[in-house]
């Protein structure tokens, strides 16, 4: 019997391992060993096909003396300050009026989320031309002149404004589905007790939906840090505010595929990485002062 | 009495406050779209008149002729289709059995294989991408579809989204399978797969619209414009007609077309597997 028992076992282990090994064959070819040799590059130089020459730190020191570096950074975290918490609070907006009884809920819905199913590529292309500066609409929509891609001071900001654009109908979706789980019962006692609407927002949606919220946001800033594909799209090489809206994947990009230096490359997308990591560990830590698991 | 009526009033301006914000949003959202709609049927010295006009002064394709003739676009489609096709094939195939095996069988190491799973899936997809690129580059295969879907071999995202789904699913039943004298595999493709159709449906959803918006890896890999895909076309469109935007609008029309039109008659699927699945 316990023999038996046993070359079960090992049949259903034996399964068990067939049955993950594609994934997990392709995981370490595909990805972890390309992550340890990405960042082993980082301490690199590219000879060129593919031979690289270990050079320690000298790619980030490199990078920490490269303004242009800094500004990428920088560029990416403005970037982050303007999506994150306009896009969240759009959003939140967007998905309280649908959570309200209205006619077309649905059609309202498809609207909003249409730009999740466009390519960022296409998108960026009817924005630029929204935001060109002798032509766009917007410009003659509001009389004015604003080179809004080309001037360094609103270049980051046009990005911006796209990229809230195409993401709100994506998290108002995922809060929308927080807000259907407050019971009811919660409002009506509330009411009772004679609280404005104001208030009940307040006291009762706000921390009743903060984890969904929470990971909204979590989602929210890493997309955002990593930030690449419309910048490529709406700056050109010889737009003369590059420099001032490139992201760090921008520049990674620009460092690894464009100049060839695969190894300074490395460096910015470990950089980028940790960047990441500390702003997510930090948003965990912070969660513990808004957001509410249980009431 | 007095309280009902302001009260039925509050309610008629909650309502038309909420329409009237709904609608703007709406339109906010449409816009881009139309009016990309609208400049593509223009001259280009009509697309740089001011004040503008709204409506173009003729329907014409001339536009789409001008970005068919530059970019081919028969190809465009063809690619991207085989790298979305190869790619839900492969997350959908791979992912359902390692994320049975990872939700209902007992193995060793099978916490440790997990977590290389979590680890893919907590790091950005560009650290990968340079030494996946030299990978590539040295089997001699880019400007190939099988470089296109190559970083879709395998997705840690769908495991780790399908093993949810099959956790969901009790016991028994897979036991029930199992005394009536399936083997494992016969328990999970006979009986538990077809459980999952939901899921593997958002799956596919969530894994097409991410292939397809993906713009840095198709570049990098695929520089023949003939073995480009739609977005990386797109790129390269930009920059023969860097003010022609008129064509720009076209290509783009093209380019948006067979996901939009999808996406319309699969609506509640899109939206759910998109937003179901968490995203990435």
């Amino acid at each position: 019997m316990n023999k038996k028992l046993s070359a079960a076992a090992r049949r259903e282990e034996n399964w068990g391992w067939f049955m993950v090994a594609p994934t997990i064959i392709g995981l370490v070819v595909l990805n972890l060993w390309p992550f340890i040799q990405t960042v082993y590059a980082s301490f690199c130089e590219h000879l060129g096909f593919g031979h690289y020459q270990f050079i320690g730190l000298k790619n980030y020191i490199t990078m920490f003396q490269n303004a242009e570096f800094w500004k990428a950074t920088w560029n990416t975290v403005f970037f982050c300050i303007l999506t994150v918490p306009v896009g969240i609070i759009l959003a939140l907006f967007v998905a309280i009026l649908l959570n309200s009884k209205v006619k077309f809920k649905g059609g309202f819905r498809t609207i909003f989320f249409l730009p999740l199913v466009c390519a960022p590529a296409a998108i960026a292309m009817v924005w630029r031309w929204i935001f060109n500066g002798e032509y766009g609409i917007l410009n003659q929509l509001l009389g004015a002149k604003i080179q809004w891609i080309t001037d360094p001071k609103t270049a980051v900001l046009a990005v911006a404004i796209v990229s809230i654009w195409s993401s709100i109908g994506y998290d108002a979706v995922l809060l929308l589905a927080g807000l259907q789980n407050i019971p009811k019962t919660l409002y009506e006692a509330n009411s009772i007790d004679g609280a404005g609407k104001i208030r009940q927002f307040f006291t009762i949606t706000l921390p009743m939906v903060s984890p969904t919220l929470f990971s909204v946001m979590i989602m929210r800033l890493m997309a955002s840090m990593k930030i690449y594909d419309l910048i490529y799209m709406m700056a050109e090489e010889t737009n003369p505010a590059l420099t001032d809206m490139q992201s760090l994947m921008y520049l990674f990009y620009r460092s690894s595929f464009v100049a060839g230096e695969r190894g300074y490359g490395s460096a910015i997308v470990v950089w980028t990485v940790a960047l990441i990591l500390l702003v997510t560990l930090i948003q965990f830590w912070g969660q513990k002062k808004w957001v509410t698991y249980d009431i | 009495m007095k309280s009902t009526d302001s009260l039925r009033r509050s309610y008629a301006m909650t309502k038309f406050v909420t329409y009237f914000f709904l609608i703007l949003g709406a339109i906010i959202m449409v816009f881009p779209f139309v009016w990309m709609l609208l400049t593509s049927s223009k001259t280009v010295p009509e697309s740089m008149q001011i004040p503008p006009t709204i409506i173009p002064a003729q329907l014409m394709l001339d536009n789409f002729k001008d970005a068919i003739d530059s970019l081919p676009f028969g190809r465009l489609y063809i690619n991207t289709a085989l790298m979305v096709f190869f790619r839900v094939v492969c997350a959908v195939l791979f992912s359902s059995m390692a994320g049975y095996a990872f939700a209902k069988l007992k193995f060793r190491c099978k916490n440790l294989l997990f977590g290389i799973v979590l680890i893919q899936m907590s790091l950005p997809s560009q650290i990968f991408i340079i030494p996946q690129y030299q990978m590539v580059a040295k089997m001699g295969l880019s400007n190939t579809i099988f470089a296109l879907v190559f970083p879709g071999l395998v997705s840690a995202f769908g495991v780790f989204f399908l093993r949810q789904t099959y956790l969901s699913i009790p016991d028994e039943i897979g036991e029930a399978a199992y005394l009536d004298g399936c083997n494992q595999w016969q328990t999970f493709y006979k009986v538990m797969f077809p459980l999952t159709g939901t899921s593997v449906a958002a799956l596919t959803i969530f894994t097409a619209v991410f292939a397809y918006s993906d713009l840095m890896w198709p570049l990098v890999v695929n520089s023949d414009l003939s073995m480009m895909t739609l977005s990386s076309g797109l790129a390269t469109l930009r920059g023969q007609f860097s003010t022609n935007f008129p064509v720009l609008m076209a290509g783009s029309l093209l380019a948006m077309l067979p996901m939009v039109v999808l996406y319309l008659i699969f609506q509640r699927q899109f939206v759910e597997g998109i937003a179901g699945t968490g995203g990435k």
